[in-house]
């Protein structure tokens, strides 16, 4: 369902239907790593910007941290009352907030280190269907099955 | 005395709940129901008779009939067709159903929902259903706005009322509860009156009505001459767009409304006010009123995937497009477990040959590199001058444009590795600046090549290849870069065949070099250091969205 690629353009992870994210080889395309964890699809993945790892979002209405180096998750970003799946997923640019969006038309800004709900992007009248963190990191602009593109600041 | 007869009708409409859980021994339940209703004992007693044999024992008898097992009646019941696709549905659960059952996205979605309607639905502590009584009629068994979101606020782990409102008016979007006068399906803080949606009809049960079911519902309610029933705008117009499109089956369509419409007269009437409700909220979830979310809808990417035949998918022996090329549970493995077991140590084994990191170290990297870059996360900290998006002014950006002035902390990113520095262009530019005074310029133009090369279209690379081959490499190369004889070797073979990648060896150990040497060199001289003090300096502010990681521990281990 997703794709991200590593910020060295040397691998790249893949989020599947099957609930297991893989780390791929650009170069000679072998899977090298698999990552499982979650309980349904993997909608969003998103690269940690030191590349080490990545976030992943999935219908099970959780996010996922994985470690490509330790091999295995990190952290899970959930909440008894967030009960729908995410479409997608980015970090900002230091790599503290992992922001999701929702199929409950919420965005979620989550404290990746903290693993706590940091704060609430609300607006949208429908899915929140994608995600985008600019690259200077100013801003955060998501799109959703509302007609809308929100530019959050 | 109020109470009371709260409770009473409250059992009454929510019956069709306990009938589904104990569908078995149905009777019981509905004798309860029976003993504990006194007012309308006579109508209901009527109904019952007349409903026909098999569901004489059952009160709110079609729709305990429609929930129950045997829905497979004689008699016609108020949702007749819809009945019979789902009995159709539950006949071969080998087809459709159990595919959407199981991996519909939505299903857990359904599920978390239905469980939270299990505890609102609890005799005790759930949300208290009472009959409210106007001026002229009786509404019953409803509860209002404030009682739920009073309830979720106790009882849920919600932190305030918004996002209580929130999660009820996406509980109402999927049709688990609906306003009593409305065909919007959403949660307001007040004395408006909801009704709980019968699990027969909740979304969970793999509807998808179809028109002509529709065709029916809005036909019936045409023949029933009752203000409430009567047919909302945009109703009348999908009505008479379906008329048109069922010309020909028109007629049957008719009939059949009629059909229902009459099994409908017979019953009692507040059971019929609340059925009528209910079915209404059923397409209100499934044929929104313009304008309003429709929660069924699927990602198309998602629906194409379900909806798939899975066997045209085997015969086809080609992988599925956008799909899977090593799915984890394929065809073969349910085939022979034993393969699959033997994959799975294979994989466990591949798993425990690796070198990995302890997650504390990890950790600890991840802490360190935020506490380094938080000062460029501007979602963190204040920026200099403020985030355009923010402040609506536009100097941050009139300033990158100059290009005049560098910040200081740009600058000192520079120090924190060579990649930082090669990938600002005024940072590469001043580095190359540098190495052109060390006369080693050549190694990061090789570098910079060889990774220029990896972008080019698959046409052009042979000839970029030879090109990179003759200017740093080969024997009358013009700029010749000092590399390993190994790695030099390597590349003289893969020039063979030069590809994208033909140049990563050597342009890795290029890298090394610089970084271990020109790198470390350039940040100790003084152009470094003059370049640094030149830049403007800036005092940065936090913002507070997040805490200080001063004291803090992970909590995965």
């Amino acid at each position: 369902m997703s794709l991200s690629l590593s910020p060295d353009m040397r691998t790249f992870v893949s989020g599947a239907c099957d609930a297991s994210a893989k780390l791929w080889d650009v170069r000679d395309g072998m899977c090298r790593q698999t990552f499982s964890g979650h309980e349904s699809d993997i909608n969003a993945i998103g690269f940690f910007p030191n590349g080490y790892a990545f976030a992943t979002g999935s219908d099970d209405a959780t996010c996922r941290l994985f470690d490509i180096r330790a091999d295995q998750e990190l952290a899970m970003y959930s909440h008894d009352n967030i009960i729908c799946g995410i479409t997608s997923v980015a970090f900002s640019k230091s790599g503290r907030l992992l922001l999701a969006g929702y199929d409950d038309f919420n965005c979620n800004v989550w404290d990746s280190m903290r693993t706590e709900r940091a704060g609430v992007l609300a607006g949208h009248d429908n899915r929140v269907s994608c995600l985008g963190v600019t690259e200077d990191g100013m801003a955060v602009a998501t799109g959703s099955w509302d007609s809308f593109l929100k530019i959050w600041n | 005395m109020v109470s009371m007869s709260g409770d009473r009708q409250r059992s009454a409409s929510t019956s069709v709940v306990q009938e589904v859980s104990t569908s078995k021994d149905s009777p019981s339940a509905s004798t309860s129901t029976v003993a504990g209703s006194s007012n309308c004992s006579k109508d209901k007693k009527m109904s019952g008779t007349s409903s026909g044999p098999t569901m004489g024992h059952v009160l709110p008898n079609s729709l305990a009939t429609v929930c129950g097992s045997n829905g497979m009646a004689p008699a016609p019941s108020a949702v007749n067709s819809l009945t019979r696709r789902a009995t159709a549905n539950a006949a071969n659960p080998s087809e459709q159903g159990q595919l959407h059952n199981e991996e519909s996205p939505n299903h857990i979605v359904y599920r978390k929902m239905e469980h939270i309607i299990e505890r609102m639905q609890d005799d005790n502590a759930g949300v208290s259903v009472k009959n409210v009584k106007t001026f002229m009629n009786k509404i019953p068994s409803v509860f209002t706005g404030t009682d739920l979101t009073n309830w979720m606020l106790k009882n849920l782990d919600v932190t305030d009322q918004a996002e209580a409102l929130h999660l009820a008016h996406l509980m109402s979007a999927h049709g688990y509860f609906f306003p009593v006068e409305d065909h919007i399906l959403t949660v307001k803080n007040d004395g408006t009156l909801y009704r709980f949606q019968t699990p027969y009809f909740w979304p969970s049960n793999c509807w998808e009505p179809e028109n002509t079911d529709y065709a029916v519902y809005l036909c019936k309610r045409t023949m029933q001459n009752k203000a409430r029933l009567e047919l909302a705008d945009y109703e009348a117009e999908n009505l008479a767009r379906l008329q048109k499109m069922f010309s020909r089956k028109w007629e049957f369509i008719f009939m059949q409304a009629e059909a229902q419409s009459r099994v409908d007269k017979k019953r009692d009437k507040l059971e019929r006010k609340v059925l009528d409700s209910q079915e209404r909220a059923f397409w209100d979830v499934h044929r929104p009123v313009p304008g309003c979310v429709n929660t069924t809808e699927m990602d198309i990417k998602k629906a194409c995937r379900m909806h798939r035949p899975i066997k045209s998918a085997r015969h086809l022996s080609v992988a599925v497009a956008g799909g899977r090329i090593s799915p984890s549970v394929s065809e073969v493995d349910i085939q022979c477990p034993a393969a699959t077991i033997q994959k799975e140590i294979e994989f466990l084994r591949k798993k425990l040959a690796r070198t990995n990191i302890k997650v504390s170290k990890v950790a600890e990297s991840y802490i360190s590199f935020y506490e380094q870059y938080v000062e460029y996360d501007p979602f963190v900290t204040c920026t200099e001058p403020l985030n355009p998006w923010v402040s609506d002014t536009l100097d941050f950006w009139d300033q990158d444009k100059s290009g005049k002035e560098i910040q200081l902390k740009r600058v000192r990113r520079w120090a924190f590795s060579l990649q930082e520095l090669l990938k600002d262009p005024v940072g590469k530019e001043h580095f190359t600046k540098f190495l052109e005074k060390e006369f080693s310029s050549e190694n990061l133009k090789f570098w910079e090549a060889a990774q220029d090369l990896k972008a080019l279209p698959s046409s052009q690379v042979g000839a970029r290849a030879m090109e990179i081959w003759n200017e740093f490499l080969g024997p009358e190369a013009k700029c010749p870069v000092n590399v390993d004889s190994k790695s030099h070797e390597a590349t003289r073979l893969a020039m063979d065949k030069p590809d994208r990648w033909t140049f990563d060896r050597a342009a890795a150990h290029v890298y090394h070099l610089m970084r271990s040497d020109s790198y470390s060199r350039y940040l100790r001289s003084e152009m470094y250091k003059d370049f640094l003090s030149g830049s403007k300096k800036k005092v940065t502010g936090r913002s507070f969205i997040v805490p200080r990681l001063s004291n803090f521990n992970l909590t995965s281990n």
